[in-house]
């Protein structure tokens, strides 16, 4: 395996890291919060270090990198950059103790936001920019900004497997024949929709610093809000605001792209586009009619219902109101929509719309074959077949997923929690959303678990939001076999 | 610049690598096998596209309404010119190289150019049989690239051990072999060396020379090493490559044996070569080889389909001392491992062909100040270019000495219209001269202005 190739891609991370902290940084200084200043200073300095010796390790790399490296590379850099990442909350003494801050950062990068803070008003604005920052940088990937700004030498095949490796989705690839374009072309359609959600907020008299934290959030589908209360306190207009720009996150990158170039027949065509807004708009009728009686008037049933199943569906874990309290039914629906997640390609977590179209299609062949054992069938999307190694990977994807989520779940049980809350809590930061039900329902956090729970729900945040793999190989005695 | 390639055989992939490492080019590749699209995809910064290269809908998936250049290379003709027509009609700007080698069809193409709107054909046989029987003419080097037409070349030679050559700096070689020459690339252990004058000179090395064509009989001689006219050469392998080479070599008087297995094609050759020896039998037996006079011919070319077969006949003559052997190499890539054994002159047909459009590409980007002729040598690590020197070259009339060129690049020669130097620190280039310069490739040169440091 080539080490040192990764060393050398680690420590150009890391250096994208510490150079994401100048803004905290400055906020902290514009706030006069010196103490949290120097907290990011000392974490800014930490990393600065480290990406100094991985880059020593990595100045003689040879040239093979294959799909194997590719994976642990971006395993292997999602925890160093979040164990890095977790620095300044905890120099900063805002979050105490080491494994809490931790999780805090990999909620943070892997767009979860589920939180250990009881009360994030608390916290000085440096660190709630950088916990909404987390959001931003981990919704679209690191290593996808990288290839976006890195030179012409850095360039080859290789990339497609960092590509490949940090995009959620069962068939990446590129949309511009050079991935230097691609990635440049998904930043620049990311920091768009940004800058337009937050001159929304604004104009719906959000302050400029909520406006942007609340963005960056909304953007990687993450979650993290400045307030106590999520998005509760904001008004009517500003929570459309926030379900409007949380669904269009949701959506293919790829099919903004297509609208960039004029191609609106293609998107409006997408069978996983249509499937996405089919369940959104399904979800929103059925928890509507559910919850009826419990709000005053009809827009205000709506506006909830709408929130509530885009903040869910797209794994965002935004809250105007508590869930937690609505009828089984609706519960039922949203703990459904955890699951099925957002788009493939979009900045949400799941098990992604795509995948699901495909299980259902591939279901149904398998079906025809139990009837008519002779039938040769083409399992296709968009009317382009799909190929068996594909099917065979989202197979093996949701196998991957059901012993995940079991095993996670058997682990938190040892805690003393109800099985709703633990399940739930499982099924939350395994697909990057961030709240659940009971225990760690939309006004509560995740405070109370032990270490090890707390270590696994990392583990199932960060495999999660890389689509498992590039995680369990870490795991995986032949990846660190001598080859 | 959008360019479209069609195919990915070996020229395909060829052609995907050395235009993906100029890092110049959005390249979309097209092949109807998803397995070796995958590898492609992986190995290089392209696009990929699979299905019927031919169809309107693949093109127009593989973005051809908005592409500059189609490179049709899959393995049927039929199927590279029908992809040409097929794209000209979707996008008439759009320039299209086809490769088509069957040679039924050479005519016909030329003549209905305006009708199927090729930009060029290319033929990687044909090719290759043009090179080896430019070596032939001129045994003892291992390769000639042609420049300023014809006028200068770049010969490859072997130091082989008690040559003159041995052990000699740069700085005295002129004096060692007593002639005019440049050495501009030195190839080592399977490395490639841009040498400096003190640089000394081994057994094993393959040296790069830059000479006058005129000169070239006398380096030669006074090398030491012996040239005879070839008089009768030996051909293992009746695939097309032996079609043109013997059509070649008979027109010019020499005498043609040509060893092949398969009796319909022996039948074929006899038909289409009556000048030529046809011996049925397998290449791969040395007493076959043996009793059709391998000990008594003057140059031994293997261009059977099977590199591994070819590489050994090639070991086989040279061990008894066939004067020169020529290899035919299809899929090896140029690893330095050949190198190292007595097989002769390399010829890659896969690589002449690439060369040539990679050539018509850079021409393209750059209308005005291409290089005119690239050759890639030293087994693809270095690159000599020739470039005609324009009114918007800087430093004309200016002493070579007093300019700052890049380093790892070598002006090798200036081709003045009355005579070919070979430049000193005193010498200068004026509009109109030719000037070949020698690169390892570590930046891709487009124009004469890029050596400029």
């Amino acid at each position: 395996m080539n080490y040192r190739m990764i060393g050398r891609i680690s420590a150009k991370i890391l250096a994208v890291e510490a150079v994401f902290m100048i803004p905290a940084l400055l906020i902290c200084v514009g706030y006069h919060e010196f103490a949290a200043a120097l907290a990011f200073a000392k974490a800014m300095l930490c990393i600065a270090l480290a990406s100094a010796v991985l880059y020593f390790v990595g100045r003689k790399s040879y040239r093979g990198f294959y799909a194997r490296e590719g994976l642990i590379c971006v395993g292997l850099i999602w925890i160093i950059m979040s164990l890095l990442g977790c620095l300044p909350f905890y120099f900063s003494g805002e979050i105490p103790h080491f494994i809490d801050a931790f999780f805090e950062i990999v909620s943070g990068f892997t767009t979860t936001g589920a939180s250990i803070l009881p009360e994030v008003e608390k916290l000085s604005h440096g660190i709630l920019y950088w916990r909404s920052f987390s959001h931003w940088i981990g919704g679209m990937g690191v290593l996808v900004f990288l290839l976006a700004i890195s030179g012409r030498g850095e360039q080859g095949g290789y990339t497609l497997h960092l590509l490949r490796a940090e995009s959620p989705g069962p068939d990446v690839g590129k949309m511009l024949p050079r991935m230097k374009q691609t990635a440049i072309t998904l930043y620049v359609i990311y920091i768009v929709l940004t800058v337009l959600n937050t001159v929304f907020l604004l104009v719906g008299g959000m302050p400029l610093f909520d406006s942007v934290c609340t963005a960056f959030g909304t953007a990687g589908t993450g979650g993290f809000g400045v307030k106590n209360d999520s998005i509760a306190g904001y008004s009517p207009y500003l929570q459309n605001v926030c379900t409007v720009f949380m669904l269009l996150f949701g959506v293919n990158f790829n099919c903004y792209y297509l609208l960039l170039i004029g191609n609106l027949r293609s998107v409006l065509k997408d069978e996983e586009v249509r499937l996405y807004f089919g369940i959104v708009f399904g979800s929103i009728a059925l928890i509507a009619w559910n919850i009826r009686h419990m709000y005053a008037t009809i827009e205000e049933t709506l506006r909830h219902a709408a929130f509530q199943v885009a903040t869910i569906i797209t794994t965002t874990g935004y809250a105007t109101t508590d869930f937690d309290l609505w009828p089984s039914f609706s519960k039922a629906i949203l703990m459904v929509l955890m699951a099925v997640g957002a788009c493939a390609g979009s900045t949400g977590g799941g098990i992604k719309c795509a995948r699901v179209l495909l299980l259902f299609k591939s279901l149904r062949r398998n079906i025809h074959k139990v009837l008519d054992p002779r039938k040769v069938q083409v399992v296709r999307i968009n009317n382009r077949p799909v190929s068996e190694v594909v099917l065979e990977n989202t197979n093996a994807y949701l196998a991957a997923y059901a012993s995940i989520l079991v095993f996670s779940f058997l682990v938190l049980s040892t805690d003393g929690f109800t099985t709703t809350t633990n399940f739930t809590a499982v099924l939350s930061c395994f697909n990057n959303i961030g709240p659940g039900l009971e225990a760690v329902g939309p006004t509560c956090n995740y405070a109370s678990f032990s270490v090890l729970s707390k270590l696994v729900l990392i583990m199932d945040m960060l495999a999660g939001r890389l689509e498992i793999f590039p995680i369990l190989v870490l795991f995986s005695r032949s990846t660190w076999r001598k080859k | 610049m959008k360019i479209i390639i069609a195919g990915l055989g070996k020229v395909g992939n060829t052609l995907a690598q050395q235009l993906a490492a100029e890092n110049d080019y959005d390249l979309t590749v097209v092949d109807r096998n998803a397995q070796v699209l995958q590898t492609v995809v992986e190995k290089y910064d392209v696009l990929g596209v699979q299905g019927n290269c031919a169809a309107m809908t693949t093109l127009v998936d593989a973005g051809v309404k908005d592409a500059d250049l189609l490179i049709a290379v899959t393995d049927a003709d039929e199927m590279n010119l029908l992809c040409c027509v097929t794209a000209h009609s979707l996008n008439p700007r759009i320039h299209t190289i086809a490769r088509i080698r069957n040679p039924e069809y050479s005519d016909q193409v030329y003549k209905m150019r305006d009708l199927l709107a090729l930009s060029m054909s290319v033929n990687p046989e044909k090719q290759a049989a043009i090179e080896i029987e430019r070596l032939l003419k001129y045994p003892g080097f291992l390769k000639r690239e042609p420049f300023a037409k014809g006028r200068m070349e770049i010969v490859e030679l072997r130091v082989e051990p008690g040559s003159k050559l041995c052990n000699v700096a740069l700085n005295n070689l002129v004096d060692a072999v007593n002639c005019k020459v440049l050495v501009c690339a030195v190839t080592r252990g399977g490395e490639c060396i841009m040498p400096s004058g003190n640089f000394v000179l081994r057994e094993g090395d393959k040296i790069f020379v830059t000479s006058e064509s005129n000169n070239l009989t006398r380096l030669l001689k006074n090398l030491g090493i012996i040239t005879r006219k070839v008089n009768r050469v030996l051909i293992c392998g009746g695939g097309r490559v032996s079609y043109y080479l013997s059509q070649l070599l008979l027109k010019s008087g020499i005498q043609v044996q040509i060893i092949e297995n398969n009796p319909e094609r022996c039948l074929m050759l006899a038909e289409q070569l009556p000048e030529a020896d046809i011996i049925q039998g397998d290449a791969s037996s040395q007493a076959l080889l043996e009793s059709e006079g391998l000990f008594s011919c003057d140059a031994l070319v293997s261009l059977t389909g099977l590199d591994e077969l070819n590489v050994i006949i090639a070991l086989y003559g040279s061990r008894h001392g066939v004067p020169q052997i020529i290899t035919k190499v299809g899929h090896l890539e140029p690893n330095g491992i050949l190198d190292t054994l007595p097989v002769g002159s390399l010829v890659c047909p896969k690589e002449l062909c690439s060369n040539g459009i990679v050539r018509y590409v850079r021409a393209m980007r750059n209308q005005t100040g291409a290089a005119i002729t690239t050759h890639r040598i030293a087994g693809g690590r270095a690159e000599a270019l020739e470039f005609r020197v324009d009114e918007n070259t800087r430093h004309r009339g200016e002493p070579l000495k007093s300019l700052k060129i890049k380093p790892n690049i070598l002006l090798v020669s200036i081709n003045h219209a009355s005579h070919v130097e070979l430049p000193n620190g005193d010498s200068c280039y004026q509009t109109g001269d030719g000037v070949v310069i020698v690169t390892n490739g570590s930046e891709t040169i487009y124009q004469l202005n890029d050596i400029f440091a």
